[in-house]
């Protein structure tokens, strides 16, 4: 076997259920009262709070094992049951051998020679595939087949049919069967043909599925709370049980009195119900039983299940210790790669430092800092020191002298924060690698921790509120392993797509494009400004000396480009033109960059932005991550330098257009209108020619959808002849720095059609939308067409239709969220332990193989170029200069092709388009 | 060869498809039964158990397939698959035969 440095194995686990004389052997004692604490306050004797069942207060001694609390992890009691009830746990397995075992004679209704076939089948798939659960898959095929005799083939009795009446009754034909007959049939089912039905008969007799004495979990399972008041507060499951013994008392008395059959049954009964609901209070076809006060109560089943369960809140996930949550904020001047910590809770995040002869004397000074050092500036202090003995002693101001003196080599001392150390820095919901990434820390003043502009999109934060986790690492290890596979750095392309994911964002965006479009030039003032934030720029040459010294953005820009940089794209303000005029762009749209100079074009999103920055992408395959965090750093101080500079605002009057376009805009509108009900006359009269495959109704529907699309991009386009690139809104749309053409049409010309399910609006009222309109009106006003743009304000109508789309698009978030984040989960449980080996097969903790070559192509996704394991075009360029860009194509499609969305998801769209749909062209909206 | 038995059909007049072989359908990767000299070395190479291969059930049509062409298929054989693949143009695995 592959797997070493395994010295014990689990080969096989075992089920089996626990006999009526082993519930009593175990138990420490007998409950028999239902009383808890007699009037002193002391546990009674055979109750359920019997001391014998182990200690919940400090100070006492369990009276089964004599050790103390924390020592004795508590002892089972049992309840002798008056009269046997059924194991809701085990209903089906009850079901099922009733069903398959002959009511007279207890045998399985298989004959011998079926019953040895079976098993052999089973045998041999259990051989050969070492599943367990195949081999579950014949004994219930047996189970079934053997349900279907009528007759039993050992003592011919005829068999009537067994039905089960949720949860816990079973009726022959009709006719109820009493748990104490369910169990008598059970007795009668020979060990032999248990195996045929999966069962070890060695460990598990089916009658042991109806309790005749249950099993009563120790106190420190059900410890009881003492309230402020003095008085005492029961866990649920003792009030359970309390109920059970209660019942059971009453029915023993009852049976023994020998009172009417009724009344004993309908004890029975209600015992059945208590038993029932001890285990799973969320049984189904029962009601469930209520506290007091009417909180259903918390019974066993409700300590395991589901997200607060024992499992996945206490068993798969858990709370730990060295971590700190805080609110988060933003700052541009720290590296990538760093963390801003709050003085506080460096204070108490520690690093463990083992204590050698070379770090004594630096020890010793730390610890005798004590836990809060003062002095100008942050000095790290010491909160715990752990003696050679593994004793924990913590320092106090008093102690620190004391305790340093006796620090000597072996010891461990838990020294705070300090800048250069490296954490974890984490936000929820952790659905990709990024989520979890490694930190240097830089301890700050204020209470928040802060991080560059440009990891926020790996992490998806913003800084509205949202609060991170940060994990201090306790080990060499640990930090070992996060510096070389977790820092930020290392995380810069993703491996989902094999592009950037962190880069510029937002004003980065904006800033790098004033800096570098077209021939904008600076003067010396304006040049020293911008390249003092980057701390280790010298000022160059000048571009243009005379009249006045000139610095050219373009020339400013390359400075931060390595020396041997060859590139060739387009930029984000590319128009698409039918023939590319390369260089000679007027959009200066054609980044050429040559022997790390940007010789033209536009620095903008498609360079630097995080999912398309072209350049980092190059970079941080071709220089490796230190570099491009580097290089990061200074583009993206270089663009705030340049954006603090020249100023940048935007507001609602950067969509103000003149009232000559506003009256053209109103005209086509009513063209639009008038156009739309052209269509519903032809149709009306009949005389609509009907589209094939399309009913006359949906005919008219698209030609309506035509139209109107039409008529929301005209508005755009008039719209947009007036927002030229002076327009800060325009600039940002253009640089890709935030919002879409799109967004501004819809802001300054018209927000157009609105859609639910895709379609115009239809529902509301009896055959109208709203009761402003005719019933059967099929024009735009009337289905939710809206002419207006969010500047000039919305009809009434119109805002009503724009909250139906509005809340569409509200719906399906939530939707979306939530069924996306129950299958990454059930992907996640299904995937966890699959890794890759060292030959490249993937394969599980079992060793078997997922795939015999991951990605049948042994590529690292985050390392392929888009998919592919070579970059040609790019080899080409870098080797054979100008001229292999001949041979090259200059890739086009970009990383959009991928399915990447730069959005953010959680963030609801503007307005709700129909779909993508061929016929309501909402992408031609972009060329305004 | 397997047989898919001439279903007429209700609509529309297709030619009808007299048999057909999965096997041959441009969707199905290519299947072949790994002689057991073979398995041997893919076990050796991989340092695998049998049970430790992805499986492949006999009541599967190109087993079924496989059967009718290259004489009987048994459980417990290897199966080599060759597909066409995205990332690779090729791809080989091996499947166990399993019973169902």
């Amino acid at each position: 076997m592959m797997i070493t440095g395994v010295t014990k194995r689990i080969s096989a686990i075992k089920f089996a259920m626990l006999s009526p004389e082993e519930i009593r052997k175990m138990s420490a004692t007998k409950i028999i009262t239902a009383d808890t604490y007699d009037d002193d306050g002391f546990p009674i004797d055979m109750g359920l709070m019997d001391p014998h069942l182990g200690v919940i207060e400090p100070g006492l001694r369990c009276k089964t094992c004599g050790k103390k609390v924390d020592e004795c992890s508590g002892h089972f009691g049992h309840i002798d049951l008056a009269m046997p009830v059924i194991h809701v746990g085990y209903v089906k397995e009850i079901k099922k051998l009733l069903q398959s075992t002959c009511r007279s004679c207890g045998h399985l209704l298989l004959t011998d020679e079926q019953a040895k076939e079976y098993v052999k089948q089973r045998d041999r798939v259990e051989e050969l595939t070492g599943n367990t659960i195949e081999s579950a898959y014949i004994s219930a095929e047996s189970a079934k087949d053997a349900s279907s005799r009528t007759t039993c083939p050992h003592c011919s009795a005829v068999q009537l049919k067994i039905a089960l009446d949720k949860p816990t009754t079973f009726r022959e034909e009709g006719h109820k069967l009493t748990p104490k007959e369910v169990r008598e049939r059970l007795e009668r089912v020979p060990d032999n043909d248990l195996v045929v039905l999966g069962i070890d008969p060695g460990v598990c007799r089916p009658e042991w599925m109806v309790l005749t004495a249950l099993p009563v979990p120790p106190v420190t399972v059900r410890p009881s709370i003492t309230l402020d008041s003095g008085d005492r507060s029961e866990d649920d499951v003792t009030h359970k049980l309390v109920d059970v013994l209660r019942i059971n008392q009453r029915l023993r008395e009852n049976r023994d009195a020998g009172a009417p059959q009724l009344i004993v049954e309908d004890l029975w009964e209600l015992l059945q119900y208590h038993i029932t609901t001890y285990f799973d209070n969320q049984t189904s076809g029962i009601p469930p039983a209520r506290h007091r006060s009417g909180r259903p109560l918390k019974t066993l089943v409700q300590r395991l299940k589901g997200k607060e369960g024992r499992f996945r809140s206490n068993l798969s996930g858990k709370r730990v210790n060295f971590s700190a949550r805080t609110v988060i904020s933003p700052d541009p001047m720290l590296s990538i790669n760093e963390v801003g910590v709050p003085v506080t809770a460096a204070r108490e995040l520690t690093v463990p430092l083992r204590v050698t002869e070379r770090s004594l004397a630096f020890a010793k000074e730390m610890c005798a800092r004590g836990p809060s050092p003062e002095g100008s500036g942050y000095v790290p202090g010491v909160n715990y020191v752990i003696r050679a003995d593994g004793r924990r002693i913590k320092i106090t101001d008093k102690n620190a002298e004391t305790v340093a003196e006796a620090v000597e080599s072996g010891y461990i001392v838990e020294r705070h924060l300090v800048d250069g150390d490296i954490i974890l820095f984490n936000r929820q919901p952790s659905l990709h690698r990024m989520s979890i990434m490694a930190h240097e820390v830089r301890v700050m003043d204020h209470k928040t921790f802060r991080f560059n502009l440009c990891v926020c999109p790996p992490y998806n934060a913003d800084f509205d509120g949202d609060e991170m986790n940060l994990h201090g690492l306790q080990s060499e290890e640990a930090r070992a392993e996060a510096k070389v596979l977790m820092r930020v750095q290392e995380h810069i392309l993703s491996p989902r797509f094999g592009g950037p994911v962190i880069g510029a964002i937002h004003d980065h965006i904006t800033g790098s494009f004033m800096l570098t479009y077209k021939d904008s030039a600076f003067t010396r003032e304006e040049t020293v400004r911008m390249l003092e934030k980057v701390v280790d720029l010298d000022l160059p040459e000048p571009a243009v000396k005379k009249p006045v010294e000139m610095w050219s953005g373009k020339q400013l820009f390359s400075l931060i480009l390595p020396k041997d940089l060859h590139m060739t794209f387009k930029a984000s303000i590319c128009q698409n033109c039918e023939s590319c005029k390369r260089e000679a762009c007027e959009n200066d749209a054609f980044v050429v960059i040559r022997d790390g100079i940007l010789l033209s074009g536009t620095i903008d999103e498609k360079a630097l932005g995080a999912f398309k920055g072209r350049v980092l992408d190059k970079m941080a395959r071709d220089y490796g991550p230190d570099n491009v965090r580097a290089f990061i750093d200074r583009a993206t101080k270089l663009a705030v330098g340049a954006i603090t500079m020249r100023g940048f605002t935007t507001g609602i009057d950067d969509e103000d257009i003149p009232s000559q376009a506003k009256r053209e805009i109103d005209d086509a509108m009513v063209q639009a209108k008038l156009k739309v009900e052209e269509h519903i006359g032809a149709y009306r009269r009949g005389e609509l020619e009907q589209m094939p495959g399309r009913s006359l109704e949906e005919t008219l529907e698209v030609e309506i959808m035509k139209v109107l699309g039409k008529a929301r991009d005209t508005a755009g386009q008039i719209a947009g002849r007036h927002l030229g690139l002076e327009n800060s809104a325009v600039i940002m749309a253009k640089c890709g720095a935030r919002g879409s053409m799109l967004n501004l049409s819809q802001m300054a010309g018209a927000i157009g059609q609105q859609a639910v399910r895709g379609e115009r609006l239809s529902r509301g009222y009896w055959n109208r939308t709203l009761p402003h309109f005719e019933q059967g009106a099929l024009g735009s006003e009337a289905r939710g067409f809206i002419k207006n743009s969010y500047k000039s304000g919305l009809s009434p109508t119109e805002y009503f239709f724009h909250s139906m789309g509005g809340r569409e698009g509200l719906v399906d978030t939530a939707v979306r969220t939530s069924r996306s984040g129950y299958m990454q989960r059930r992907l996640i449980n299904a995937l966890e332990d699959v890794k890759v080996m060292q030959d490249g097969t993937v394969r599980n903790t079992a060793g078997t193989i997922i795939q015999f070559l991951y990605g049948e192509d042994n590529i690292d996704p985050m390392r392929a170029v888009q998919g592919d394991s070579v970059d040609v075009d790019d080899v080409l360029l870098t080797v054979l200069g100008n001229e292999g860009e001949q041979i090259a194509k200059v890739r086009e499609k970009g990383v959009v092709s991928y399915g990447i969305q730069d959005k953010d998801m959680l963030e609801p769209p503007e307005t709700v388009e129909s779909d993508e749909d061929a016929d309501f062209d909402a992408g031609s909206g972009e060329e305004g | 060869m397997l047989l898919v038995s001439p279903v007429p059909r209700l609509w529309g007049d297709f030619e009808m498809v007299e048999e057909s072989n999965v096997l041959e359908h441009e969707l199905v990767p290519e299947h072949y039964v790994l002689p057991e000299k073979g398995v041997g070395k893919i076990l050796k190479q991989y340092g695998l158990t049998k049970d430790q291969l992805p499986k492949i059930r006999l009541s599967d049509p190109c087993i079924l397939a496989l059967d009718a062409i290259s004489g009987s298929v048994e459980e417990g054989m290897v199966i080599r698959i060759v597909r066409r693949s995205a990332t690779s143009g090729v791809a080989v695995c091996y499947r166990l035969v399993i019973r169902g």
